[in-house]
């Protein structure tokens, strides 16, 4: 199960929103120790394409440097899909590489860049193997 | 020679769970090599027939060794050498 913050999501989706029609990526970070969802972080898609994101190396080793001197992990790795449902792609399961991790996907191809309906999935990817989770909103209004 | 080598999570298998690593070598195609010798099967996941790997991210201190030569990128005596997996997905 994936617990996250109303407000931390509130943001992943905006951003999804935002980035329509290229998908958008970013991460939660969280202590180590606890493994929760925090700390929303938004990166930028190098790759700018409706259908493939990747973050820059160096925003990549500069997020890595952060995280590793706060103690935290990457607790959820986010990304949008802007024509397809939220269910890992191909590609997502191949390159899928922290295995702690919630892949969170939101998928945009209902709303685009507008308030509208948003599908918003998670799931955990260990090994090629996709198990989805469910998600609870802490702290919904 | 000091070479320290950062292996992400999903490496530490071939590292019996240690995040780090010393290595040594003239080039950084020579350190890899260096390393398989201790922790063999990790070259492969980081080399291919074209080179580096082009979704495992290389870095030289602070550069993405992509801009400094690839697996010809020399080495200096003493460096902190970081293996991030990219990040990415379509």
């Amino acid at each position: 199960m994936l617990e996250i913050p109303a407000d931390i999501l509130e943001s992943i989706i905006a951003h999804a929103r935002q980035d329509h029609p290229d998908e958008a990526c970013g991460i939660v970070a969280g202590p180590a120790a606890t493994g929760r969802a925090e700390r929303f972080i938004s990166m930028i898609n190098a790759a700018r394409s409706p259908t493939f994101y990747e973050f820059d190396s160096l925003d990549l080793l500069r997020l890595y440097r952060e995280l590793d001197d706060r103690d935290e992990v990457p607790v959820v790795i986010y990304h949008s899909h802007t024509a397809t449902e939220a269910y890992p792609s191909r590609t997502d399961i191949s390159f899928a590489s922290e295995p702690g991790a919630h892949y969170l996907l939101v998928s945009t191809r209902d709303c685009g860049n507008d308030e509208g309906p948003v599908e918003v999935r998670s799931y955990r990817i260990i090994d090629g193997e996709v198990t989805e989770e469910p998600v609870e909103v802490i702290g919904a209004a | 020679m000091a070479i320290e080598v950062r292996i992400p999570t999903i490496l530490r298998t071939y590292t019996d769970g240690e995040k780090a690593v010393p290595g040594a070598g003239v080039t950084l195609g020579d350190l890899i090599t260096d390393l398989e010798v201790r922790h063999p099967g990790l070259r492969e996941r980081l080399v291919d027939d074209a080179g580096l790997r082009r979704f495992v991210n290389v870095y030289l201190d602070d550069e993405d060794v992509r801009f400094l030569g690839g697996l010809e990128t020399p080495l200096p005596e003493s460096a902190v050498v970081t293996i991030l997996p990219a990040v990415a997905g379509g």
